[in-house]
Order: structure tokens, then C-alpha cells, then sequence
């Protein structure tokens, strides 16, 4: 595990997972392929990162993940469970549309998992959307 | 628009690691979008076939996908054959059922993949292997279909 406030690599093979800090949230970043192995250390990463940081809630923005299987699923739903023991919300945010689709059939329907449009939605939803930047309308 | 794609041709992929794994994912996905398939397909596709060749990975101890495109006739297709010499599955039945899990999975891998394909077919035998074949057409419906 790393330092506490700020971004910090999550994974290994010489790719990284993005976690940046926006006041009380975590913000997670996956893009592309993720590698079952970095998915997992993710998991583990996110987990430490709330409990140093006492974040309320995280955000994973999945908008760059071309596709969801049962493995991303779960790994998914238990860094929610983890957060949740920790008193943090996760939201995840920018599913897209062919995922969706393709979850329904797949039979992952991920209870427990709150969702929101993108990123910005939900900040918003987590109460922290003051505190992301002024000035909206 | 569409063009004719140059013929794809078929090959064979090892799954004996992680980086496999998505290395078949990305093979799938291009095949598929060569051979016509509309995003939704090749997302459910390559869904099924990152499943099945984790299955052949976890579960079969390793092995490799056999990428078969189907573009001779009428409709264009890709077939996926993932091969391992495991211990097999005892009882298809109860591995094909949703939530069934041998280890710590969601036990949706094979069920939820059948789903998500035209044909599923699985040739396995305790202590030689299993081998899942699964075949997707990229006509929204399939060209034909044995029985109900
Ligand atoms: N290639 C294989 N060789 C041997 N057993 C297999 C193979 N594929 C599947 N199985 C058996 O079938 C069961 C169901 O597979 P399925 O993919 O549906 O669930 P899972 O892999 O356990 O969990 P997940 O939801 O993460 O995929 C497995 O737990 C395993 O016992
Ligand atoms: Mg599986």
C-alpha cells in the first residue's frame, strides 16, 4: 500500500488504475482491459485507501470499459461491500449501453450497486457535487 | 456503411495467463468487428468468450481457443472453440445451472455465456478435458436453429 492523499497506482503489469482523491470521494478510473490480477489488487487498494483517507463515498467510472464479465462483476461488487463496512457509498458511473445489455443476459444484475449516467451524476449523488467545482447553474 | 472485409482467417490462441485472457478478448472483438458484427454482438461475444476461456484457465488448467470465422455462406459468424485438458466436469447439469460455482465464483460463467451466444456446445470428459464451442451469427437472427 501506498501514501494517503492524492492519486496512487492500483495493479501491476506495468499498467495502472487511476484513484484520485475530490474531497470526501474517491474517484476510480478503469479504462481498457483490465487484467484479473489487476482487478484484484485494486479491490484491495481501494479498500486501504478509504480507511487512510475516511473518504464517504467512491466512484467508479467504468465509461472506458468495453466489457463487464463475472469476474470484473464481482470484483465490483465486493469493493462496494468493502466500502459499505466502511461506511463509504459506491456509485458506479458511465456504464455503456452494450454492457448493459450485455449484464441482463448474462445474469449479472449487480444488487447493491447504486449506478448513475457519468461521473458527474454521481458526485451528485453522493452529496459531493459542491464540493467537485462551483459555478453550476 | 460496410465493406467487405478482407477474409479472416482462423487461429489459434493459448489461454495459460492472465494477459491470454485479454489478449483473446481483443482477438475476438476485431474478428467479430471484421466480420460485421454491430457493437452490441461483439460485446456480448467477447463477454462469453472472456468467461469461457477464464473457465479454461481456472478451471481446465490452461489451454487455447481455436477462432473460427463463418463468412462462406449467406450470414457471416465466428466460431470459438476452447480447449483444455483438465479434469473435466462431472455433471454438466448442475455446471450449466445459473449459480453454481465450484469455487468462489458467481457460477455464471457457463450459463450466462450460453445465453449470450447462438450455439453452446460442450464435449467433456472426466480426466481427459472439456472443450466449449460456441458460435454467434452476425444476422440478427440465426440462420437456422436445430429443434426448440
Ligand atoms: N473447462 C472446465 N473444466 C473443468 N470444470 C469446469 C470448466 N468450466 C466450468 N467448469 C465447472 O463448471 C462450474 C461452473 O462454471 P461457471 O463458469 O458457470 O462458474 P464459475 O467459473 O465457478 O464462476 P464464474 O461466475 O466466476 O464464472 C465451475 O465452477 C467448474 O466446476
Ligand atoms: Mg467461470
Amino acid at each position: 500500500m501506498t501514501g494517503a492523499a492524492g492519486t496512487g497506482p492500483a495493479g501491476g503489469h506495468g499498467f495502472t488504475v487511476p484513484v484520485l482523491q475530490l474531497g470526501d470521494v474517491l474517484l476510480v478510473t478503469l479504462q481498457g482491459e483490465l487484467h484479473d490480477g489487476m482487478a484484484e489488487q485494486l479491490q484491495q487498494d481501494v479498500t486501504d485507501r478509504i480507511s487512510h483517507t475516511r473518504v464517504t463515498g467512491v466512484v467508479i467510472d467504468i465509461s472506458g470499459v468495453e466489457i463487464v464479465d463475472s469476474f470484473l462483476g464481482r470484483v465490483l461488487a465486493e469493493i462496494a461491500a468493502g466500502a459499505d463496512l466502511l461506511a463509504a457509498r459506491t456509485v458506479l458511473a458511465g456504464m455503456r449501453p452494450a454492457v448493459a445489455i450485455t449484464l441482463v443476459e448474462l445474469g449479472l444484475t449487480l444488487p447493491g450497486l447504486r449506478t448513475a449516467l457519468d461521473v458527474e451524476r454521481a458526485m451528485e449523488l453522493l452529496g459531493a457535487a459542491s464540493r467537485q467545482g462551483e459555478g453550476s447553474p | 456503411m460496410m465493406r467487405a472485409a478482407r477474409h479472416a482467417a482462423p487461429a489459434t490462441l493459448p489461454i495459460g495467463s492472465d494477459a491470454d485472457l485479454a489478449w483473446v478478448r481483443q482477438q475476438v472483438r476485431q474478428t467479430a468487428a471484421e466480420l460485421g458484427f454491430g457493437l452490441v454482438q461483439q460485446t456480448k461475444l467477447v463477454t462469453a468468450a472472456s468467461e469461457l476461456a477464464r473457465n479454461t484457465l481456472v478451471h481446465g488448467g490452461g489451454g487455447q481457443v481455436r477462432i473460427i470465422p463463418l463468412d462462406s455462406g449467406p450470414s457471416r459468424g465466428l466460431r470459438l472453440s476452447f480447449v483444455d485438458t483438465g479434469p473435466g466436469i462431472r455433471d454438466l447439469e448442475q455446471a450449466m445451472t445459473d449459480g453454481y460455482t465450484s469455487g468462489g465464483g458467481l457460477g455464471l460463467g457457463m450459463s450466462g455465456s450460453k445465453r449470450l451466444v447462438h450455439e453452446f456446445e460442450v464435449d467433456t470428459r472426466p480426466g481427459e478435458g472439456t472443450t466449449v464451442t460456441v458460435t454467434a451469427w452476425a444476422t440478427a437472427v440465426p440462420p437456422s436453429r436445430p429443434g426448440s
